[in-house]
């Protein structure tokens, strides 16, 4: 009953008490998925391979604590790094000044007019300010319309100049205007343009230069694939702007874009927006979200999470502890075999240990081997659990009897738990179980 | 001038011929660079076709946006083909690839246009354009109406987006700009209103072409997808088998949400043609391959710039060999 089972529950041990590391070879099939599960959510290509490289590289030989496959592991540090690197040091819109100016950059059709009325939606109702919008997009078609009809929706007066055909000026000017109205942040649209149209960078640059505002932004579908990582450069070494905004998360975009950016320009996130409407559609950047929609495993990731939580750490090291004084006894053991059925299917489980994988596939391994051993244990007392030794025949007469076994099934399931304590010591002693 | 001569060459001046063919090749330029001559330079000294190779292609594929399983369609071919083929310089190979990546669109219906008149005797013909927030569509009809009136068209515009901010002034600026008519009722009245009027009054006024313009919106809000659906059934009141052409914005910057969007938009309204904008940028715009590649629409125009005239029709020799130039 215990013969096969026994490799891989010291296996399983192993996995438990934190001894599988993450290799090169466990983890390869899992970095390639994750690595394609970001190209797939438009991660730039060459920022998706360098990432995942330099994780893995960070998490190898790192010890697999729970009864989770190295694998999955990775999912979760990776998910765990990425949501680190967009988070960074998101800082607060800065507003301080009087009054504040705050420019606006962006592509044709990013979505900047309508995150301007949500911007001065949230700088009125939510932080108390008189905002003043500013129209200098002088090109396209009714676009100062456009803010016109924004700002009379939510309350905010629009500064326009409709002969003027200077964003220069007109911003100035708006400017002028604030401080004599006591308006105490502008918010200046500007016309969507590419980053390669040297003309039109050179306006938004001189337009910067001469307002001066605290604070720049660039404001970026989040529908945007592999060019992101281009456009946002480009405007980030002209403009140098202060933080980025995420448009059009309403949609069903995984959002790669905003790993692209962030790894490139390394700006903070500070605004996503959500909808057509100017109210309420206008959100603080949640990092954890944002990774979890970009790399889509969120079902292993908080598989891992579970695992984590329901390994106790207190619990392994007094557990390493007993090892090493020889002192693993049976309660110890079911409360590992619990442990390992907490997880799930311990084929599955067994699976996950490298180098058991292979073996296991043709096993028959179920819950009824588990069944076996629990019953001989529970028919144990107390005393007998915690004191392993004192079991004479007697005793295991009486336990075979009362788990429906053999003593000769008794007899060998002691015999190779005490060889099991011997392995798990002599393991424990060549220090792999050190974290 | 080559390729161009030999398209345009009937129908256009030599003159308009130069001007399109510096648009094209402006707009592309940026492209080009990233992409093709990447591969000439990846080749260039090899005499097979080795991982190395495969890799630096594949980069450059998903660099473009052409996602990761047209792109491993694209690997496969050529390798099947330089098995075949054999081949034996950089130049070889680059004409290999491209004939591989002209299949792909040829098998998806995109024809080389001759022009940008519909080849059509429906009168009116009706256009009804579609797409997600700030593709392009209202400046796409702007350049579209300048087309057809330029081909001696009776144009007519309908402003069926009631919803965004100063959409309709928008168009109306269009229209005034190229000189064409226009149907528009208020703000936030009934975009199928809207549309009927224009299908209505198109046919009154004995109009050739229709273009109905549509609010942009994200293909997962069912709610405004069933509205489009019904902007299209409410048309066929008019004309029965109208819209005759229902044209989707596609964003050369989108990355791979633009198949979900060709996905979502033809189970709405049945897209008809494809129109790619904003190719003037750094985007490479590879994401058509992968439409081309799941979906049988045909890609028909592709915007190369903010100017009424810079608007192309999407051809593919052309496309491809500027891209290869
Ligand atoms: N550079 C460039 N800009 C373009 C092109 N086509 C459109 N644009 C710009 O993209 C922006 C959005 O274009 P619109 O035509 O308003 O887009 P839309 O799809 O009608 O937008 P909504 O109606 O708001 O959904 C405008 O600033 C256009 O000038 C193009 O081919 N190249
Ligand atoms: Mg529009």
């Amino acid at each position: 009953m215990f013969e096969n089972l026994q490799d891989k529950l010291e296996g399983a041990f192993k996995n438990l008490k934190g001894q599988g590391k993450l290799t090169e070879l466990n983890i390869a099939a899992t970095v390639k998925d994750i690595r394609r599960a970001l190209v797939d959510a438009d991660v730039n290509y060459k920022i998706a391979k360098e990432f995942t490289d330099t994780i893995k590289d960070k998490a190898l030989g790192e010890n697999v604590l729970t009864a989770v496959s190295p694998g999955q592991l990775m999912v979760k540090i990776v998910s765990d790094e990425l949501t680190q690197l967009m988070g960074g040091t998101a800082s607060e819109i800065n507003i301080k000044g009087n009054p504040a100016v705050i420019l606006i950059s962006g592509l044709q059709g990013s979505g900047k007019t309508t995150f301007s009325g949500k911007l001065a939606n949230h700088i009125k109702t939510k932080l108390n300010k008189i905002p003043l919008l500013v129209a200098c997009d002088v090109y396209r078609p009714a676009a100062i319309d456009q803010l016109k009809v924004l700002g009379e929706q939510i309350g905010v007066e629009v500064y326009t100049e409709t002969e003027n055909k200077n964003p220069v000026t007109i911003a100035q000017n708006a400017i002028a205007h604030a401080k004599q109205k006591g308006q105490n942040v502008v918010i200046v649209d500007t016309a969507g343009r590419l980053a390669v149209d040297e003309e039109m960078m050179a306006e938004i640059y001189n337009v910067k230069q001469a307002i001066q505002p605290q604070e720049t932004l660039f404001v970026v579908d989040s529908m945007t694939g592999q060019d992101a990582v281009n456009t946002a450069k480009a405007f980030n070494d002209r403009i140098n702007f202060d933080g980025v905004v995420l448009t059009k998360l309403d949609g069903d975009t995984r959002g790669g874009a905003a790993l692209s950016i962030k790894y490139t320009v390394n700006k903070p996130i500070k605004f996503v927006s959500r909808g057509e409407k100017l109210i309420d559609t206008l959100d603080i950047f949640y990092p954890e979200r944002m990774s979890q929609r970009i790399l889509g495993m969120g079902d292993i990731v908080s598989f891992v999470e579970k695992a984590q939580e329901q390994f106790d750490e207190k619990e392994a090291q007094r557990l390493q502890k007993k090892i090493a004084k020889n002192q693993f006894d049976f309660e110890d053991f079911l409360q590992q075999i619990n442990q390992i059925r907490k997880m799930g299917n311990i084929k599955d489980l067994l699976g996950m240990i490298p180098g058991v994988g292979k073996a296991v596939k043709d096993i028959d391994i179920d819950d009824s081997a588990f069944k076996k051993i629990e019953a001989i244990i529970f028919s144990m007392t107390v005393e007998e659990r915690r004191n392993p030794d004192i079991l004479n025949g007697k005793r295991r007469e009486r336990i075979a009897k009362g788990s429906g076994n053999t003593i000769q099934e008794v007899n060998t399931f002691v015999k190779q738990f005490d060889q099991m304590k011997v392995m798990m010591k002599r393991m424990q002693s060549m220090g792999m179980g050190k974290r | 001038m080559g390729i161009f001569d030999k398209i345009f060459g009937k129908t256009k001046s030599s003159e308009e011929i130069i001007v399109e063919e510096k648009q094209l090749h402006d707009g592309l330029e940026k492209t080009k660079q990233g992409f093709f001559s990447k591969i000439s330079k990846a080749v260039a000294g090899k005499s097979t076709v080795d991982i190395e190779f495969l890799d630096e292609l594949e980069e450059i594929l998903i660099s473009s946006d052409v996602g990761l399983p047209t792109t491993i369609k694209i690997i496969d071919r050529l390798e099947v083909r330089v098995a075949r083929d054999k081949y034996l310089n950089a130049n070889e190979l680059n004409n290999i690839l491209k004939d591989e990546i002209g299949n792909i669109l040829a098998e998806n219906n995109t024809k080389d246009l001759p022009s940008f008149l519909p080849n059509t005797d429906k009168k009116p013909y009706v256009i009804m354009v579609v797409g997600v927030n700030g593709v392009g569509k209202t400046t796409t009809i702007g350049k579209l109406a300048y087309q057809f009136k330029k081909a001696g068209k009776e144009v007519l515009l309908g402003a069926g987006d009631t919803f965004r901010a100063a959409a309709v002034d928008q168009l109306t600026i269009w229209s005034e700009r190229v000189g064409v008519q226009i149907v528009k009722q208020s703000m936030g009245s009934d975009p199928a209103a809207v549309a009927f009027d224009t299908v209505q009054s198109g046919v009154a006024k004995g109009v050739d072409i229709i273009l109905l313009d549509t609010a942009g919106r994200l293909h997962n809000k069912q709610g405004l997808m069933d509205e489009l659906s019904k902007i299209k059934k409410v048309m066929s009141k008019v004309i029965p088998d109208a819209p005759h052409e229902v044209l989707l914005v596609l964003d050369a910057s989108t990355g791979q949400n633009a198949l979900e969007q060709a996905k979502q938009f033809s189970a709405a309204t049945q897209v008809t043609a494809l129109a790619l904008t904003k190719l003037d940028g750094t985007a490479k715009g590879g994401v058509i391959l992968s439409i081309a590649d799941e979906f049988k629409i045909p890609i028909k125009y592709i915007g190369l710039g903010e100017k009424m005239d810079q608007l192309q029709v999407f051809n593919r020799q052309a496309f491809i060999e500027t891209l290869f130039e």
